[in-house]
């Protein structure tokens, strides 16, 4: 492993663009070279080698010492979740990659190659059309990242973690891992070892942000892990969406992604968190995210996930406060090869506190969803409110789909309902939608938008238009 | 003008023969009904014509305008014109009648080509006028929690949309009381003319009252038995399956 120090600064690397790619599947990936490389495997020296090329402050390269020791000493969760973790080689990963230098302001001055891939995943024009900042991740670090001024004259701060922690230390320190700390599981003990990248968003008290904020992860490299953290401190009464979208190229070696993703919304204030998520199917996708809901706040998570190998994630929200609320609205389609464990977690710790889950799966072929729901409602408070809806569509015999619900609900003082059904595609609808003249892809790509529909039409246009674009991409795929 | 042509058709389900010999032709501006009693094979034949996967065809073969369309999937039948209203339509949910229409005739048109959307629910209005038909139920999700009538409405909505060289009607008139049949009835009618041939499946003679085929057929256990023009189906309502049985028998 090269010393930060003395790395060599490589020439911008020849333009090679992989050929014969299909653009609207992100599934392309260019030559890079990288002037820090982590190498491959995880040891104390990994930690110590990005901890020293982010010139980290002692206690950070501490944090990140305990959380690898954590990560060594937690067995995989195979016990509850599925044996395929086991197919993770972490001695194969590569930690930490990246170009060097500041994310720039404007793309004219980000390096061609990178420009490249996002201007084929749209990127730039999706900024001019309707967002308020931009952060474009490239494998380990960000590429670009930008906030319209009139959003960054309010005081909004949009940033990556390792700027956040040079130039917001105050803020960033004061709740990073406090709402998933290092030990929730093994994942999140991984993400805090070796975390790079990931937004950091605080809005001042009283303002609310007009356009949403977006992210975007790129995975570009091969055997590749990426561990962005996001940390979004919300004060009080103010109001912000912020939207990520992740894609990697198809490689036969398997990547993986575990970001941690901690929300903060102080009293009044509102967090949408929206995620379109459309990972190869190479892709170990394991999420830990939670937001924190004090009084009378509310966060709603949106949650798209479409590709990878196996994604295993629960976006939660403790309701710390009275009158908080807490929503989580899912969509997973799982396709032949692929197995979507997703679920959300509704932690009542206030009275009065609300919750509503909306769960939707389609399993493909041999493809299996899981749904996984916690929600935890004490005794010793009065008032709260659970709705729970699980909807699981199959398409052919094949697919599996389960359903964990835990609801643990003491007392008598609350009102909890959980609703769950599955149904099936049947050969009859596709021989119908056929006579219709729509092709057998066709036909099964609108039995699945019309399943996702009434939940689709709660998310913002653009999204709901990317959401379809991508199922039906899918679906097109999925038929011989 | 186009011809859809059966000729000498076998049909079954797995070993089981259904349909044991047809031959019909069929142009376009001609309305041809099928009478029969239940089993006769009348509703496998419109089936069959559609490419109906539970269904093999053991003999004979079907042709639109002189080409075979056996080895045609469903879609590709339906996009070179063959249209079948279903007896029992399926549910779609969550997609709306004027979506699931849009895609259809957008699988219609060349790649890279898009439908118009103004010009596509101008068009979709002036239909549904033509049909009598309120504009809000267009909105709602395919036959999902549609009465018998509210669903074969639907079928015609979608024929009239689609404009089919060939409309398969199978059983339209069941279940229906008779103020829907008779909106039914009016609908066909109104899409009745040169540029589309029908075929009527049904098992009552009452539909014809509304409907008045060019053409009436009637089936027996997989075969046609009789054919002659609209004055056969009130013979049969009169006389009943049993005289065409009992013919037969004599014959």
């Amino acid at each position: 492993m090269p010393d930060a120090q003395t790395i060599a600064i490589d020439p911008p690397a020849a333009e090679n663009p992989a050929v014969g790619i299909d653009q609207s599947s992100g599934n392309f990936s260019y030559e890079m070279k990288y002037e820090f490389d982590a190498g491959s495997g995880l040891s104390e020296r990994t930690v110590d080698y990005i901890s020293s090329v982010k010139k980290e402050a002692p206690w950070l390269r501490e944090f990140r010492m305990n959380a690898l020791k954590t990560f060594d000493s937690k067995p995989l969760p195979t016990h509850w979740a599925t044996r395929d973790l086991e197919n993770i080689d972490f001695n194969k990963i590569r930690y930490y990659l990246a170009s060097g230098g500041k994310p720039k302001r404007t793309w004219d001055e980000v390096p061609d190659d990178i420009k490249r891939t996002f201007e084929r995943l749209g990127i730039p024009e999706q900024e001019r059309k309707f967002l308020a900042g931009v952060e474009a991740q490239f494998d380990s670090e960000a590429a670009y990242s930008n906030i319209k001024d009139t959003v960054a004259k309010q005081g909004v701060i949009f940033v990556n973690s390792t700027e956040a922690l040079r130039e917001h230390p105050e803020i960033f320190r004061k709740w990073f891992g406090k709402v998933i700390p290092t030990g929730d599981n093994k994942f999140s003990a991984l993400n805090s070892a070796v975390f790079s990248g990931g937004s950091f968003i605080y809005v001042p008290p009283g303002i609310k942000v007009s356009h949403p904020l977006q992210a975007y992860f790129r995975i570009n490299a091969e055997n590749f892990g990426q561990f962005e953290r996001t940390l979004i401190i919300v004060d009080e009464g103010s109001e912000v969406t912020y939207m990520e979208g992740c894609t990697a190229p198809k490689f036969s070696t398997s990547t993986l992604h575990s970001a941690v993703v901690e929300l903060v919304a102080l009293k009044g204030a509102k967090i949408q968190y929206i995620t379109v998520q459309n990972w190869a199917n190479n892709v170990f996708n394991l999420v830990t995210k939670r937001g924190l809901a004090h009084e009378e706040a509310e966060i709603k998570w949106i949650d798209c996930n479409i590709g990878s190998r196996l994604t295993m994630k629960y976006p939660g929200v403790v309701l710390k406060g009275r009158k908080a609320r807490g929503e989580v609205l899912s969509i997973a389609l799982a396709n032949d090869g692929q197995h979507q464990d997703t679920g959300a977690k509704m932690i009542h710790a206030a009275d009065e506190t609300t919750s509503n889950i909306i769960a939707k799966s389609i399993s493909v072929g041999q493809g299996r969803s899981t749904y996984r729901g916690v929600v935890h409602i004490p005794r010793h408070l009065k008032g709260c409110k659970n709705n729970t809806e699980c909807d699981a569509l199959l398409i052919n015999s094949n697919s599996r789909t389960d359903t964990y619900p835990a609801i643990t609900v003491r007392g008598d003082r609350h009102a909890v309902q959980h609703e769950a059904s599955v149904s099936k595609v049947s050969e009859e609808q596709i021989f119908y939608m056929k006579q219709r003249g729509l092709t057998e892809g066709q036909a099964m790509s609108l039995s699945v938008n019309g399943f996702v529909n009434e939940l689709a039409r709660q998310f913002p246009m653009e999204y709901s238009v990317e959401l379809k674009r991508l199922i039906d991409l899918e679906m097109e795929g999925s038929v011989g | 003008m186009s011809i859809l042509e059966i000729k000498d058709l076998h049909v079954a389900i797995g070993d089981k023969p259904i349909v044991r010999g047809v031959s019909l032709t069929i142009r376009t501006g001609e309305v041809h009904a099928v009478m029969g009693p239940n089993g006769a094979g009348k509703s496998t034949l419109a089936k069959v014509i559609a490419g109906h996967p539970d269904y093999t065809v053991t003999g004979g073969d079907i042709h639109l305008d002189g080409h075979s369309i056996l080895e045609m999937e469903p879609d590709e039948r339906a996009r070179a014109g063959l249209f079948l209203a279903f007896q029992y339509p399926s549910e779609i949910p969550g997609v709306s009648i004027a979506n699931f229409l849009r895609a259809a005739l957008q699988a219609r048109m060349a790649e890279g080509e898009e439908l118009d959307a103004s010009a596509y629910y101008k068009r979709l209005y002036e239909k549904m006028d033509f049909l009598k038909i309120d504009r809000k139920f267009t909105a709602r999700s395919v036959n999902e929690g549609f009465s018998g009538g509210e669903k074969k409405r639907c079928e015609i909505l979608q024929m009239a949309m689609i404009e089919p060289k060939f409309g398969l009607m199978d059983e339209t008139d069941s279940g229906l009381d008779i103020d829907a049949l008779k909106i039914v009835a009016e609908g066909v009618n109104r899409l009745r003319g040169p540029g589309l041939g029908m075929l009527l499946i049904t098992h009552y003679q009452r539909l014809l009252n509304y409907i008045v085929p060019d053409f009436v057929h009637v089936m027996h256990e997989g075969r046609i038995v009789k054919s002659g023009d609209k004055t056969l189906a009130l013979e049969l309502d009169a006389k009943g399956y049993d005289w065409v049985k009992n013919e037969l028998v004599v014959a």
